[in-house]
C-alpha cells in the first residue's frame, strides 16, 4: 500500500448507488483514495459503472446489471453472482467475479480482463473486441458471438452457437462445444497459441495447474465477413 | 418487463413466514412491474374441503353472500377477495350459487390449499392491501406486471389458474398463444382472458390432466408454446421453472437447506435469510426445474 493510501468503505444499505459512482467518478488523478470497500450490493444495478481511475473496488456480495460497466484501469472484486452485462464495455482494468455471471458477461469490451470463477450464461464476449475473458465454469449459448478481437477462454464447456459471424477473436474451450455458430471452426493449436493460452492462466492465477494442450482452439473460417458473390442470394 | 418471484420452502419452521419473505421478494420487483401485482400462496388444507378464491368489486358485502350459500361455508376476507372453505361434494353447487346470486363475483382459484389474490396498482400497495405478510403456507408464487400484451385490468394480471391448486406466473409475450388456445378450447378447455400467459396457464393444465406430471407438461411447452417466457409454476405439492430456449426473460435462482427461491432478478432475493450462503444461479435455458413436496 503506497504511504498515504486511503481506504474507504461504502454501504449500500445506506447510501445510494449514484452516490458511489458519483464519488468514483470524482476521483482525481493521483488520488490517495486507491482501495474502496462496498457493503451490502444486495444485486442492485450499474455498480461501479464508468470507473476512470486505478484503484481496486471489493463488492462484498452479488451484483446486480452492468456491474464494472465501461470500466477504465480499476481492479472490481465481486464476492458473489453478477448479472447481466458485467464488465460490458469494459476498455482496460480488471473484473473478478467471484460467482456465476448472467448473460452478455464482458459484452462489447475493448480491454483488460474478466475473471469469472463460477459459469457464465448465454452471450458471454458478444461483440468483444479486444477483451481477455476467462470463465472457470461453462458458458452459454452464442457466446462470442460477433467477436472481433481478443480472447474468450472457457475450462467448461460452451454452449450452442459458439462463435457465431466470428471475426478475429480467440476461443479456447477445453470441456465440449454443443456447436459451432456460423463460420466458427475448430484451428490448430500451435505453440504460439499454447503460450497465450498460459498467459491467460497466469491471469486467472491458475497457471501451473492445467496443460493449456487440453484445450481447443476456435476462431473464424473467414468465409462470411468477405462478400462472396456465390452467397449474393444468402443476403 | 414483468418481475416474477417464486418460494418453495423445504423446512417447516419457515412456513408461518412464507408471507412474509414472499411480500418482500414481490416489493423489490415493483420497478420491474409497476401496473398490477398478484401472487399464490399454498396455505393450510383441510380434508374433505375445497378453498375458493373470490374476488369481487370494492366494497363488495362477500358476508351476504356467504350467508346465502349455505350454513357449512367459511369465508375469510381480504379486501377485494375472499376465500370460501367449502365442503369438496358441494363445489359445484357453491359456484353455481355463486354464478347465481353473485355474477359480479369472479372465482379466480380453487384448491385444496392454494388461495390467490390479484388487484391492479403498485405491487407493494396490492400486497400490503391483502397482507399478505400475514400469510403462511408452503410455497408460493408472485408477479408484478407491466403490461404489454393486453390491458392493465385485474383480469389481466397474474398469477392465472386454471386448474385445482395451479397457477402459473410468466414473465415474457407467446406469439402463437392464439392457435394454442384454439386448440385448447377445441378439447374443450376453457380460457377467461385473452392474455396470453392465461394460455400457458391452460396448457399446462390440459397437459396434467392428461396424466402428465408437472415436470413433464413444462417439458412438452417447449415443443408447443413459442414466445418469450419464463414461467414459474405452482401445483399442490410442486413448484416449477422453465425458460424458453433463447432465455429471453432474465431469472435467477437460490437454494438453501431451508429454502428454493426464484426471483426475475437477485435483488428480489437479497433479502432472504441465510442467502448470503446460498447456492446461486442462472436456470438454463429449456431446462425444466421443479420440486416437489411429499404430499401432507
Amino acid at each position: 500500500m503506497n504511504a498515504g493510501a486511503q481506504s474507504n468503505a461504502f454501504d449500500l444499505s445506506h447510501s445510494t448507488v449514484r452516490e458511489l459512482n458519483a464519488a468514483l467518478h470524482g476521483l482525481k488523478q493521483g488520488s490517495n483514495a486507491l482501495f474502496w470497500r462496498i457493503a451490502h450490493p444486495g444485486g442492485l444495478h450499474a455498480i461501479a459503472a464508468g470507473v476512470d481511475a486505478p484503484v481496486t473496488i471489493e463488492i462484498d456480495g452479488p451484483v446486480g446489471y452492468y456491474c464494472g460497466g465501461m470500466n477504465k484501469q480499476a481492479t472490481i472484486l465481486i464476492k458473489g453472482s453478477a448479472g447481466v452485462g458485467v464488465a460490458e464495455n469494459m476498455m482496460s482494468g480488471l473484473v473478478h467475479v467471484e460467482g456465476d455471471a448472467s448473460q452478455a458477461a464482458g459484452a462489447t469490451a475493448h480491454g483488460g480482463a474478466l475473471i469469472i470463477d463460477g459459469n457464465a450464461a448465454a452471450r458471454c464476449g458478444i461483440s468483444m473486441k479486444g477483451i481477455d475473458i476467462v470463465v472457470k465454469g461453462s458458458v452459454g449459448h452464442m457466446s462470442a458471438f460477433m467477436a472481433q478481437a481478443g480472447t474468450l477462454t472457457v475450462f467448461g464447456d460452451a454452449g450452442e452457437a459458439l462463435g457465431d459471424s466470428i471475426y478475429e477473436a480467440r476461443l479456447y474451450v477445453r470441456g465440449s462445444v454443443t456447436s459451432l455458430g456460423a463460420d466458427c471452426i475448430e484451428k490448430e493449436m500451435r505453440d504460439e497459441h499454447k503460450q497465450q493460452l498460459f498467459e491467460r492462466f497466469k491471469l486467472a492465477g491458475v497457471d501451473g495447474q492445467i496443460d493449456p494442450s487440453e484445450f481447443k482452439r476456435y476462431g473464424s473460417a473467414r468465409n462470411l465477413y468477405h462478400f462472396h458473390v456465390d452467397n449474393a442470394s444468402n443476403y | 418487463m414483468c418481475g416474477i418471484v417464486g418460494l418453495f420452502l423445504k423446512d417447516k419452521s419457515l412456513e408461518p413466514k412464507l408471507g412474509e419473505m414472499l411480500s418482500s421478494m414481490l416489493d423489490v420487483m415493483c420497478d420491474r412491474g409497476p401496473d398490477s401485482a398478484g401472487f399464490a400462496v399454498y396455505g393450510a388444507g383441510e380434508a374433505g374441503r375445497v378453498k375458493l378464491t373470490l374476488r369481487g368489486p370494492e366494497g363488495y358485502d362477500f358476508a351476504a353472500l356467504a350467508e346465502k350459500l349455505g350454513s357449512d361455508v367459511r369465508l375469510t376476507e381480504r379486501a377485494t377477495h375472499a376465500v370460501l372453505s367449502v365442503p369438496e361434494a358441494s363445489e359445484a353447487d357453491v359456484r353455481a350459487s355463486i354464478a347465481k346470486l353473485a355474477p359480479e363475483v369472479t372465482v379466480v382459484g380453487a384448491g385444496a390449499r392454494m388461495e390467490l389474490y390479484k388487484e391492479v396498482g403498485l405491487p407493494t400497495d396490492v400486497a400490503n392491501r391483502f397482507k399478505l405478510a400475514e400469510m403462511s403456507g408452503t410455497h408460493g408464487i408472485g408477479h408484478t406486471r407491466m403490461a404489454t400484451e393486453s390491458a392493465v385490468t385485474t383480469n389481466g394480471a397474474h398469477p392465472f389458474s386454471t386448474g385445482a391448486d395451479q397457477c402459473l406466473v410468466h414473465n415474457g409475450s407467446l406469439s402463437n398463444h392464439r392457435g394454442v388456445r384454439r386448440n385448447l378450447e377445441r378439447e374443450g378447455v376453457k380460457i377467461q382472458t385473452d392474455n396470453d400467459s392465461e394460455v400457458a396457464a391452460g396448457y399446462l393444465t390440459a397437459r396434467m390432466a392428461k396424466g402428465r406430471s408437472l415436470g413433464e407438461a413444462l417439458e412438452d411447452s417447449l415443443n408447443d408454446l413459442d414466445g418469450f417466457y419464463t414461467f414459474v409454476v405452482g401445483t399442490e405439492t410442486g413448484f416449477g421453472v422453465l425458460r424458453d430456449p433463447i432465455a429471453c426473460k432474465p431469472a435467477v435462482m437460490a437454494e438453501t437447506d431451508e429454502y428454493v427461491a426464484f426471483g426475475s432478478e437477485y435483488r428480489a432475493l437479497a433479502n432472504l435469510p441465510g442467502i448470503e450462503n446460498a447456492k446461486v444461479w442462472e436456470p438454463e435455458p429449456a431446462k425444466v426445474y421443479f420440486w416437489e413436496r411429499a404430499a401432507a
